[in-house]
C-alpha cells in the first residue's frame, strides 16, 4: 500500500511525545466525540503501485479511442508535437503553486506573460489574463465584466455552443441577470432580431465565430448594432482559426474569449481545457483572475510579477471582479509551447488544412447525397442533413470512425482537422455511401 | 532571461505537418490583415527556452513548500502516468456512452469515494477549482431556497478569517455577505453568530479546521444555530487534509462541501492550475447539482439542475489522478495522511513557538499562524522580510499576510509528506533567520540576495501595467 507518509511509526510516536500528546486522539482533542470516526471509512484498502496501475489501466482499457475522428463541437482533435508534453511534464512547472513569490517563480511568471502576449496577438486586443477554467466559463466571465446596475441584460446568439450558453445562464442565475437568446436564421445570427432585442439596459452581446454550426458569421452588421446601442461586443473564437480569420480586435469587439484546447491540449474527455480572455485596454481592469506584468527588481533587472491584484478576491473579497483563484496555468503554458513550436506559419498551416479538409469532406458528402443544412460559408465544421443519423454513426463506428455529432435524428455536425487524411475522408464517405445507398457500388 | 519573442528569428521553425492532400481552401470571409507575431523558433530553441524557465521555477520537487492553506504535498508520479494513458487522453467528450464506460467508472468511483470521505450523498466533479466549487455549492443553496419559495434568504454569513474566495463566491452567487468576527481564541464567536442569523439567512460558509489552523470545537453548535434559523451550512474543504478519515463534514452538520483535489488529493498545482473543485451535497440538494453525473454507466442530469458551471465533466484528467491517489492510500491511509499532516504541523509549531509568537497558542491542525507584529514594532522587520530571508535559505516561504485578522501573519503548512529531518532542518533555518533579524534588522529589507531576481517593484507593475511584450516593429 502506497501511503506517502515518510515518517516511521516510531518517529511518529517520538514526535507525538515531543509535542506533549498522549496519542492521536489527544492531538485531535478539539474534535467532539460524536463526530470522531471510530470505524474505518468504507473505502477499498490501499494497494501497491503496481496493483493500482493495473486497476486504472483496466479502466482506461474499457474506453475506446477512435481511429479517425470527425467530431468537434467544442473539443478538437489536433496534432500535438512531442515537445509540448515534454515541457509541461517538467516537474518544476508541474509541482509549483501560483507564483506568489516572484523571486523564485520567474519561469512560470514569464511563461504566463508570453501566453498573454500570444493571446493579444491572436485576438488583436490589448490585454489578456492568465486564463480561466475553460472557454464556456470565459464567456460567462466576459458577460460578468460587461453588466452593471443600469445594463443588466445579456444577449447571446442562438448559434453559440449550447455548453457555453448553459454556463452563461448558470452564472447569470447567480447574479440575477437576464439572459436572452437571439434568434437564428439559416444557421447564423439574425441581425434584424438582434436589433429588435437591443434595449438601453442591454449590457452585451455574445457571438461565436465560427459559430456552433461551423458557420462564419457576418460580424460587421452585428458589431454596428451592438455599438450603436452602446453595449459591448463579446466574441467567442476558436483561437486556431485566428491564425487566418479577421480578429475580434479588427472587428471592434470589446472582449474576446474562447476555448484554447485546440492549441496543444489533448481531447482528454473534456478536460483540463483552458479558457482565454482578452479585452481592450479600456476594460483591462475589469478582467477576472490573474494577470502577470513586467517590472524591475531592486537591481533594475527585468522581472515579472502578478499584478493589478486590486481586482482580485484575496484583496477585494466580496467586491472582487471574480472569485477565481486557481486558473489553468499549466494549460496556458501548454498552448504557449505549442505556439512556440509550430510558429505563425505552422498555425496558419493547421488552420488552412482544417478548412481545406472540411470543405473536401463536405463536398464528398454532398456527392454521396448528404446536403449541407445551411447555405453559408463555414470553416472546419458544418451541418449536413441525413436520412438517419444513428444508422450512419453506427456504420462508421463499426469501422472505428467517430462520425459527426448528431444534433437530432436528421442532422450531423461534422468536423475535419489536419489529422484527417484524404484517404480516411474517402473511406468515411464510402461507408456513408453504402448506408445511404447512393453510389454504394462505385 | 530572454523572452520567447526575443529568441525568435523570421523563417525559423520545425515542420510538423505533412503537405495538404486535398484542394486548398478558398476563403469566403474576411481575413486578418497581419499574421500574429508568434515566436519563430527551431525546436532546440523552444526546448532550451523552457528548460531555462524551469530552472527559475520552484516546485514541490525542488524542496520544502510550507505554503499555508495550499497543502503543497508531494505529487505521486504514478498519478501522472495514469492520467497520460491514451485510453483517457484520446477520448472525445461527446463520444457515445458505450465507448467511454471506463471513464464513467472513473467519475462514478471518485464521486462515491469522495462522498464517503466527506459524508455527503452526491457530488459533481464539474467545477475546475476550489473557488469554482464554492460558487457551485452556493448556487445549490440558492436553488434550494428558491425551490421552497423562500426568496427572502439573501445573506451568507462568512467569518472574517475566511479565504477571500468565500465572500467573492457568495457575491457572484448573488448573495449579500455578512462578515462575523472571530473570538479571541480564533473560533467562531457564537454570540455574534446568533445575532447574525435570521429569516434572511441563506447559509454559513465555514472552513473547519479554520484558516488560523484550529478545529472549532463548537462545530455542532454552530451548524445547529444556522439550521435552526433555516439556513444551510457550507463546508470549505480547503483544509480537509487535516481531518479526512478523522471526522466528516457531513457528520458535523454541513449540507454542502467543496474539495480541492489539487490540495488534499495530491494532484499537482501546475503553477496555478489545472485544479479540480468537486462540490458535494446531502441528498436533499442532489436534485440541483450541475452537469451530468455517471450513474450506472449512464450520464444523468439532475431533475432540477442549476445548469452547468463548465463544459463537459470538469477537469477529467485531474480526477483520474485523485482516484489513483485514493486507491493508493486506501481506507487506512486516509486518516494516517491527515494525522501526519497535523503531527508535522504541531511538531514545527512546538519547536518554533519560543521565538515566533503564535497567533493562537492552541493545538493546531495541519497548519499554524505566527504573528510578527511584535517584531515589526521592535525592529521594523516585517513578515515579508522574514519570508524573503527564507528564500535565501532555499525553501519556499509560508503564506504571508493571511488570514487578514492576524497582523504580520506567516502561515505554515508542512504537510504529511515531509520527513522529520526536513522539518528539523527547516526549524533551524527559521530560527537562524529570526536571530539574524534581531541582530541585523537593517539588512532584512535587502533579502533575498541569492535568488534569480531580487525583490520586484510591484508598485511600478500595477501603476504602469506592461502585461504583454512590446514588439519593436
Amino acid at each position: 500500500m502506497a501511503v506517502y507518509v515518510p515518517n516511521t511509526e516510531q518517529e511518529q510516536q517520538a514526535m507525538l511525545k515531543a509535542c506533549g500528546f498522549a496519542d492521536v486522539r489527544d492531538m485531535y482533542r478539539d474534535v467532539p466525540d460524536s463526530v470522531y470516526l471510530t470505524e474505518p471509512l468504507d473505502l477499498p484498502e490501499g494497494q501497491s503501485e503496481l496493483a493500482v496501475r493495473r486497476k486504472i489501466e483496466a479502466m482506461a482499457a474499457e474506453n475506446h479511442v477512435f481511429r479517425h475522428i470527425f467530431r468537434g463541437a467544442g473539443a478538437y482533435n489536433h496534432y500535438i508535437p512531442s515537445i509540448v508534453h515534454t515541457v509541461t511534464d517538467k516537474e518544476e512547472f508541474k509541482t509549483a503553486y501560483t507564483p506568489y513569490q516572484a523571486e523564485i517563480s520567474q519561469g512560470v511568471l514569464q511563461s504566463i506573460f508570453e501566453y498573454q502576449t500570444n493571446i493579444c496577438e491572436l485576438t488583436g486586443l490589448d490585454a489578456s489574463n492568465a486564463s480561466v477554467y475553460d472557454g464556456a466559463v470565459a464567456a460567462a466571465e466576459a458577460c460578468e465584466m460587461c453588466h452593471d446596475r443600469k445594463r443588466s441584460r445579456i444577449l447571446v446568439s442562438g448559434t453559440v455552443d449550447p455548453h457555453i450558453l448553459s454556463v452563461v445562464r448558470t452564472y447569470s442565475f447567480g447574479r440575477n441577470v437576464e439572459v436572452v437568446e437571439v434568434p437564428v436564421r439559416d444557421g447564423a445570427t439574425d441581425p434584424e432580431a438582434l436589433k429588435a432585442l437591443m434595449t438601453p439596459d442591454t449590457a452585451c452581446f455574445l457571438v461565436q465565430q465560427p459559430n456552433y454550426y461551423g458557420i462564419l458569421e457576418a460580424i460587421e452588421p452585428l458589431e454596428q448594432i451592438v455599438h450603436e446601442a452602446k453595449a459591448k461586443l463579446i466574441m467567442s473564437c476558436n483561437p486556431m482559426t485566428l491564425a487566418v480569420l479577421k480578429t475580434p480586435g479588427e472587428y471592434g469587439a470589446d472582449v474576446a474569449v474562447g476555448e484554447a484546447q485546440p492549441l496543444g491540449l489533448p481531447l482528454s474527455f473534456g478536460g483540463p481545457y483552458i479558457g482565454y480572455m482578452a479585452s481592450t485596454a479600456k476594460m483591462m481592469r475589469s478582467l477576472p483572475g490573474r494577470i502577470v506584468g513586467q517590472t524591475v527588481d531592486h537591481e533594475g533587472n527585468r522581472a515579472f510579477v502578478l499584478t493589478l491584484q486590486a481586482r482580485e478576491q484575496h484583496i477585494r473579497r466580496e467586491k472582487a471582479s471574480s472569485n477565481i483563484c486557481s486558473n489553468e496555468a499549466l494549460c496556458a503554458m501548454q498552448t504557449a509551447v505549442y505556439l512556440a513550436a509550430v510558429g505563425p506559419q505552422g498555425l496558419k498551416t493547421v488552420a488552412e488544412q482544417c478548412a481545406a479538409k472540411a470543405h473536401y469532406l463536405q463536398k464528398q458528402l454532398e456527392e454521396a447525397g448528404l446536403k449541407l443544412a445551411y447555405d453559408q460559408p463555414f470553416f472546419h465544421e458544418f451541418v449536413t442533413e441525413v436520412p438517419d443519423a444513428e444508422q450512419i454513426l453506427k456504420a462508421l463506428e463499426e469501422k472505428d470512425i467517430l462520425g459527426g455529432l448528431p444534433l437530432d435524428d436528421h442532422h450531423l455536425l461534422w468536423c475535419a482537422t489536419e489529422m484527417n487524411t484524404k484517404e480516411e475522408i474517402d473511406e468515411t464517405v464510402q461507408i456513408i455511401r453504402s448506408v445511404v445507398g447512393k453510389g454504394a457500388e462505385a | 532571461m530572454k523572452l520567447v519573442f526575443e529568441r525568435s528569428r523570421a523563417g525559423r521553425g520545425t515542420a510538423y505537418f505533412p503537405p495538404l492532400d486535398v484542394p486548398a481552401w478558398t476563403p469566403e470571409t474576411p481575413l486578418r490583415e497581419q499574421p500574429p507575431r508568434l515566436a519563430e523558433l527551431p525546436e532546440t530553441e523552444v526546448d532550451r527556452h523552457y528548460t531555462e524557465l524551469a530552472k527559475q521555477t520552484y516546485g514541490v520537487n525542488d524542496g520544502f513548500y510550507p505554503l499555508g492553506s495550499c497543502t503543497m504535498k508531494y505529487n505521486p508520479k504514478i498519478n501522472e502516468d495514469m492520467a497520460a494513458l491514451p485510453g483517457f487522453t484520446g477520448l472525445h467528450p461527446l463520444q457515445p456512452e458505450h465507448t467511454v464506460q471506463g471513464a464513467l467508472k472513473v467519475l462514478a468511483d471518485t464521486e462515491k469515494y469522495l462522498c464517503e470521505i466527506t459524508g455527503m450523498d452526491a457530488m459533481t466533479l464539474q467545477p475546475a477549482a476550489g473557488a469554482h466549487g464554492e460558487f457551485t455549492g452556493l448556487l445549490l443553496i440558492k436553488a434550494y431556497h428558491k425551490s421552497r419559495g423562500d426568496e427572502m434568504r439573501t445573506k451568507i454569513i462568512v467569518p472574517d478569517s475566511a479565504h477571500g474566495t468565500n465572500p467573492a463566491s457568495a457575491s457572484m452567487a448573488g448573495f449579500e455577505v455578512i462578515s462575523i468576527d472571530s473570538d479571541e481564541r480564533g473560533f467562531v464567536n457564537l454570540e455574534e453568530l446568533k445575532k447574525a442569523v435570521g429569516p434572511d439567512t441563506a447559509g454559513l460558509m465555514l472552513t473547519n479546521p479554520n484558516t488560523v489552523g484550529l478545529f472549532d470545537p463548537q462545530i455542532l453548535e454552530i451548524t445547529r444555530i444556522v439550521h435552526e434559523a433555516g439556513g444551510l451550512c457550507y463546508y470549505d474543504g480547503a483544509n480537509l487534509n487535516a481531518v479526512m478519515g478523522i471526522a466528516r463534514p457531513g457528520d458535523m452538520g454541513f449540507d454542502v462541501v467543496h474539495l480541492n483535489l489539487h490540495k488534499t488529493f495530491s494532484t499537482p498545482h501546475g503553477g496555478g492550475g489545472p485544479g479540480s473543485g468537486p462540490s458535494g451535497c446531502k441528498a436533499f440538494l442532489a436534485q440541483f447539482l450541475p452537469g451530468v453525473r455517471a450513474v450506472d454507466g449512464t450520464l444523468t442530469r439532475a431533475e432540477h439542475s442549476i445548469g452547468d458551471v463548465r463544459s463537459f465533466y470538469g477537469n477529467f484528467l485531474v480526477v483520474v489522478k485523485a482516484l489513483t491517489y485514493i486507491l493508493s492510500i486506501g481506507a487506512s491511509g486516509v486518516p494516517k495522511t491527515a494525522a501526519n499532516a497535523v503531527l508535522n504541523a504541531n511538531y514545527m509549531k512546538e519547536k518554533l513557538k519560543d521565538l515566533y509568537p503564535m497567533a493562537f497558542d492552541h493545538v493546531c491542525m495541519h497548519e499554524f499562524v505566527m504573528s510578527l507584529e511584535q517584531m515589526k514594532k521592535d525592529t521594523g522587520v516585517t513578515a515579508m522580510d522574514i519570508a524573503k530571508a527564507l528564500l535565501d535559505g532555499g525553501i519556499h516561504p509560508p503564506t504571508m499576510y493571511f488570514p487578514l485578522i492576524v497582523h504580520e501573519a506567516l502561515m505554515v503548512e508542512p504537510t504529511e509528506t515531509e520527513t522529520k529531518e526536513t522539518l528539523d532542518e527547516v526549524i533551524d533555518l527559521f530560527r537562524k533567520v529570526y536571530e539574524e533579524a534581531i541582530a541585523h534588522p537593517e539588512t532584512m529589507a535587502e533579502k533575498p540576495e541569492h535568488t534569480p531576481i531580487r525583490r520586484p517593484d510591484e508598485v511600478q507593475a500595477a501603476r504602469n501595467p506592461i502585461i504583454r511584450y512590446a514588439f519593436e516593429d
